[in-house]
């Protein structure tokens, strides 16, 4: 009898519990689909708020009255507003985000030219941020106060004050003039440029599907100094939270737990504490990576790095509207996919967060 | 009770380092230990923990212990390297904490956690720690262990997670087990089960216990001792049978404050204390 019944509840619970997957993934969609919509409001009513004229920048300002007029007509800006954000919309979800009067190119056609080279200095320089900044930080942790903890600070302090362009000219001063360690500004020697058939856009996966392994070695060379400046800024805010976090978790209840056990002071760390440190910090590291997707402007003027932070800048110094708004829903589109990626991230790193 | 001595401490010391200055935690407190049930009791603040967590050298990192001699068995604890005392803790002496919901990780499962102290002390494989862990957790009586062992703590009631800490702390067979108030974050119909649970464990596998309490009347009936302790000082020492015999003021002062079923129902009386009984 009693067996009968615990076979109940345990089905019910296994029941509520798969109801709670899909409705969770529902959930996740339908915030994920609103978030989205907002995200277009916006960057539509920036387009019609912006003190800049889209006809006068296509038909430029001798064109006579007819013509602005009928061309006015011609983009539908004539329509009431509402009529026009739908177009906008529909538009955009069939991938149009219209043409860039910079480049006379589909704004998308542009975007996933430009987005790969951001996309991938942006990773490397979190892989790096990350690999540095959480030992860093965790070495600062369980030396607080000591000399090592003073050390990560005050480098960490450098590298959060000095400005990017300064550090990154530096950087080409000395590694790529002095030294000659890395290669200059670029994403591969001039030499090789048209070597290479962008199938992914990344460089470095490019090339090691061509199996060419001297172009990924330049394409290496090129990146990892424009990536580790980069880094640098995520290495100081990634250390800085790791270590306070990590202050955190050593004072827990738990740690002694585990020093009762005569577990080793290294498990302690790496795995007990660390563990509950990845928490909070998957989402530290998720910001700031999606804050270097966002393209960083002067690092990839200073690298000639064809990116999404140069291409959105050029685009709005030249009022090519419709490349900065393309430009600026991409980027929002990262930070929201970046987001829902640490929120998934969080779910499997916190078993309290599974519901 | 064998007359044999497992633990001896004489003149333990625990002072605290803190921004207002030194503070006095335990202040020369002397006991031996045999194979036995000894209770500490105390209000808040008296020691009681300072004492148990020094005899595993877990003293907050602003603390100093000192002692004449501490000496368990063959180990002096006095004077251990930091690689020397993780093959007394949790091997050969082994602690409860109080809450369940703060003292297990809370990203690691239940059977995990239970594992790594057995493996710690034991060299055996994955798949015979797993069995020896399913087993210890059916030793303390969870039902149905396999889904305990793969949930994480904060899937269990306060009850069975101080279960589960009952056999994570058993798991390796130390000699001497210390409950630092294993039952006050439970409720009170469980506190009783919880803690004859592991007193049938204590006494099946001939281990010794450390039992610190505030509450006397657990004490008295799952101790064979009791050091009553007052501002870190050991205020009266007695066989909890006779408890009801104690001479010290203060011991008196705590049994009145006990409420009883029986006899009048007026106010409980307000604990007094005297100065002079800390300069024991």
């Amino acid at each position: 009898m009693s067996a009968v019944t615990r076979k109940n509840r345990d089905g019910r619970t296994r029941a509520r519990l798969s109801s709670g997957k899909a409705g969770s993934l529902l959930r996740l969609v339908f915030s994920l689909a609103i978030t989205f919509f907002g995200l277009l409001l916006v960057t539509f009513l920036i387009g019609r708020v912006l003190p800049i004229d889209p006809v006068l920048a296509a038909v430029g300002d001798r064109a006579p009255q007819a013509v602005y007029d009928r061309v006015r007509e011609e983009m539908g800006l004539n329509l009431p507003l509402w009529q026009q954000f739908f177009i906008y919309i529909s538009n955009i979800l069939q991938g149009d985000f219209g043409r860039s009067v910079l480049t006379s190119n589909p704004v998308l056609e542009d975007i996933k030219r430009v987005f790969p080279a951001t996309l991938e200095l942006a990773t490397i320089a979190t892989i790096i941020g990350v690999i540095l900044g959480i030992p860093a930080g965790v070495f600062a942790a369980i030396n607080k106060g000591k000399w090592p903890d003073h050390v990560v600070r005050v480098i960490g302090l450098a590298g959060y004050s000095m400005p990017i362009f300064w550090l990154g000219l530096m950087g080409l001063l000395v590694f790529y003039m002095k030294l000659d360690w890395v290669a200059g500004p670029g994403r591969l020697d001039a030499f090789y440029v048209d070597f290479i058939e962008p199938t992914t856009g990344l460089m470095l996966v490019d090339t090691l599907i061509e199996g060419d392994m001297d172009l990924f070695w330049n394409a290496v060379s090129h990146i990892i100094l424009p990536a580790s400046i980069l880094a640098y800024f995520s290495l100081a805010y990634i250390a800085r939270m790791t270590r306070s976090f990590m202050l955190e978790q050593l004072s827990q209840e738990y740690i002694l737990t585990a020093r009762v056990k005569g577990i080793s002071e290294h498990r302690i760390i790496w795995r007990h504490a660390l563990g509950n440190v990845m928490v909070p910090l998957v989402t530290v590291i998720a910001l700031s990576y999606a804050n270097l997707l966002e393209g960083s402007v002067l690092t990839e003027i200073i690298f000639a790095w064809p990116g999404l932070g140069l291409y959105i800048t050029n685009s709005l110094l030249n009022a090519d509207m419709n490349a900065v708004l393309g430009g600026t829903v991409v980027v929002g589109a990262v930070f929201i996919s970046v987001n829902m990626l640490s929120d998934v991230l969080y779910r499997f790193l916190d078993p309290r967060a599974r519901r | 009770m064998s007359s044999e001595t497992l633990l001896t401490v004489k003149n333990l010391e625990v002072t605290f380092n803190t921004p207002k200055g030194k503070v006095h935690a335990v202040r020369g407190v002397s006991f031996d230990l045999g194979r036995e049930r000894l209770g500490i009791v105390g209000e808040s603040g008296s020691g009681k923990s300072q004492t148990g967590r020094a005899i595993l050298g877990l003293t907050a990192a602003n603390g100093t212990i000192r002692a004449e001699k501490m000496q368990f068995r063959d180990v002096d604890l006095a004077n251990l390297k930091p690689k020397q005392w993780r093959k007394v803790r949790g091997a050969r002496i082994s602690m409860i904490m109080q809450d369940p919901k703060y003292s297990l990780n809370p990203v690691m499962t239940i059977g995990d956690q239970i594992i790594e102290a057995y493996r710690e002390h034991h060299k055996v494989n994955a798949k015979e720690a797993r069995l020896r862990a399913l087993e210890m957790l059916e030793a303390v009586k969870i039902r149905d262990p396999e889904r305990v062992f793969n949930a994480y703590p904060h899937e269990t009631s306060g009850g069975m997670g101080q279960r589960v800490m009952i056999a994570m702390m058993l798991i390796p067979d130390p000699e001497l087990i210390i409950a630092d108030e294993p039952t006050s974050a439970l409720d009170v119909t469980v506190q009783l089960q919880v803690m004859a649970i592991l007193d049938d464990l204590v006494r099946d596998r001939g281990m010794a216990l450390i039992f610190i309490s505030h509450d006397l009347q657990l004490i008295s009936s799952f101790c064979d001792r009791v050091l009553v302790m007052y501002q870190g000082h050991v205020v009266e020492e007695l066989r909890a049978s006779e408890l009801h015999n104690a001479k010290h003021p203060y011991t008196k002062g705590l049994l009145n404050c006990l409420p009883k079923m029986d006899g009048d129902h007026s106010d409980l009386p307000t604990l007094e204390r005297e100065a002079s009984w800390a300069e024991g």
